[in-house]
């Protein structure tokens, strides 16, 4: 089993194809559309491969250390191209093609009409630490 | 097994540990020992004394840590000046234990783990689950906090109202796990307020039942958030009403308002309303206007913008509004609401927008979202407009 890191993003990522803003849709397009997620979620739990979900707020800032007791705190350096991270789900499975294949998944939740967002998610696996000692 | 009669028994047997001279860090391990000890041999043999079998043991096992520490001797010599465990004295002395979980140099959140544990009697492990963090993390918060608390004298009085402002924090956590922390927090304040005579006691154990009340009526199974207005009353569990008021009114009875007796009488008159218009918003308004000089929080006068609203309509509620903090995280979605109301929808969609974008809870968020969404249906036309909502 490997972990990977499933990351939606907020902006950044290329135009989805079902490109239409949330508040756009109708109210039962977004129930259907968290509902997607939620199942989504339930279904890996049951076949083991869920390990974490969380949602992110679409705030954030930059802080860096400058000097004793006064970090500064920025917007974000690179303000033409900010990228937030919306959430993201950590999956424990058996190869990277069950994990392409989920993200594939995810990724056609319903969106405005009830059709697939075909949004980008982006895919990471976690490095890991060897168990094994090669001596 | 009474998992409840053994939380319940918790506090004051720490306490009588304390005051026979154990530390308080100390006393507390010897607890959760003792309480691991009934788990495992009351369900065959259980005790006629629960309280007095669970001090003699916990006593024990504080005898054996302390005496296998370094500081022996020492310490001996203190236990040695200290009576015999006997039967436990039938007192209710529960009240310190709060004062000393709520002090003041703890940080909130020790203030709400310490409570939890040593007052609530719940496992290390179940206050992890609660509030959703690794259990090796708040194991290390409740050692921190009661290292903070280890050299605060036990019989000094404490104050009141921050052991309320833990209870309301614990309270406010919601829930998860196998813990219900809404129900562990009325479980908690009524002890208190069976321990000790205070009108704000009763009003926040009021205000806690009013709220508690309704839970079943505020989300749907799917975990979306139901508008006050839009809940199914006949959900309301009418017992809990009761209760509430009735704490209430006996607390009101002895005109010493606070915040927590204002904000439960503003609860109180929601539940009730059988209908959402038959209810008394004039009334609201004042009572608001009772907390604004008792607090004079923003968040009240926030809310005080949507109870005029209400009771005078939408402009004078956006008046109330226009003398509020904008940056407060709720405003936007208050001002949405009362622009929608006085019919400028653009306005109002374009808000939601902004409250979703700030909103701080993903229920919340769904929400404000689909307010937003609902507008824009309206504004592009009936063709490919939602249904309105009631």
């Amino acid at each position: 089993m490997a972990k990977y890191l499933l990351l939606k993003h907020y902006r950044g990522a290329p135009a989805a194809v079902n490109d239409v803003p949330m508040d756009q849709w109708t109210p039962e397009e977004i129930t259907a559309h968290v509902q997607y997620m939620n199942d989504f979620a339930r279904r890996l739990e049951e076949t083991g491969e869920f390990v974490d979900g969380q949602a992110l707020a679409p705030q954030g800032t930059f802080v860096r250390y400058d000097g004793e007791g006064r970090p500064p705190v920025t917007d974000g350096p690179f303000a033409e191209t900010k990228d937030l991270i919306a959430g993201w789900m950590v999956i424990d499975v058996d190869s990277y093609e069950r994990a392409v294949e989920l993200a594939g998944e995810l990724s056609a939740a319903p969106g405005a009409g009830g059709r697939p967002i075909h949004e980008w998610l982006e895919l990471r696996p976690f490095l890991t630490s060897s168990h094994t000692i090669a001596d | 097994m009474d998992e409840l009669l053994l939380r319940g028994l918790t506090p004051s047997v720490l306490t009588i540990l304390v005051r026979r001279g154990a530390d308080f860090a100390a006393a507390e391990d010897a607890v959760q020992d003792a309480l691991v000890e009934a788990v495992r041999v009351w369900p065959d043999d259980p005790p006629r004394d629960p309280k007095g079998w669970l001090v003699t043991v916990a006593w024990r096992r504080f005898l054996d840590a302390t005496r296998a520490d370094a500081a022996r001797r020492r310490r001996e010599e203190v236990v040695d000046g200290e009576p015999e465990p006997g039967p436990a004295a039938a007192v209710d002395d529960t009240l310190q234990l709060y004062f000393l979980c709520a002090h003041p140099s703890l940080t909130p959140s020790s203030a709400v783990a310490l409570t939890l544990r040593a007052v609530g009697g719940l496992t290390t492990r179940q206050i992890a689950q609660a509030y959703l963090v690794p259990e090796t993390t708040m194991a290390q918060r409740i050692s921190r906090a009661k290292r903070t608390v280890s050299t605060v004298r036990f019989d000094q009085p404490g104050d009141v109202a921050t052991v309320l402002r833990v209870l309301y924090l614990v309270f406010n956590e919601g829930y998860s796990g196998d813990v219900d922390l809404v129900v562990e927090a009325i479980r908690l304040t009524r002890q208190l307020a069976a321990s000790i005579d205070h009108p704000e006691v009763a009003g926040l154990l009021a205000l806690m039942l009013l709220h508690h009340a309704r839970r079943a009526a505020r989300t749907t199974p799917d975990g979306s958030l139901v508008p006050l207005a839009e809940q199914d009353r006949g959900l309301w569990d009418t017992r809990l009403i009761a209760e509430g008021v009735a704490v209430l009114q006996a607390a009101l009875a002895r005109d010493r308002l606070g915040e927590f007796q204002a904000q439960a009488a503003i609860a109180a008159l929601h539940a009730d309303a059988p209908r959402a218009e038959e209810t008394d918003w004039v009334q609201g308004v004042e009572w608001y206007d009772e907390l604004v000089g008792l607090t004079d929080s923003p968040v009240v006068r926030l809310n005080r913008a949507v109870a005029v609203g209400e009771a005078d309509g939408p402009r004078a509620g956006l008046a109330a509004l226009a003398g509020v903090d904008d940056a407060l995280p709720r405003y936007a979605a208050v001002e949405a609401h009362l622009r929608e109301r006085d019919g400028d929808l653009a306005a109002a969609a374009r808000l939601y927008v902004e409250a979703a974008r700030k909103a701080v809870d993903l229920a919340e968020h769904a929400h404000l979202t689909k307010q937003a969404a609902r507008l824009n249906g309206l504004l592009r036309g009936p063709r490919n407009a939602a249904e309105p909502s009631p």
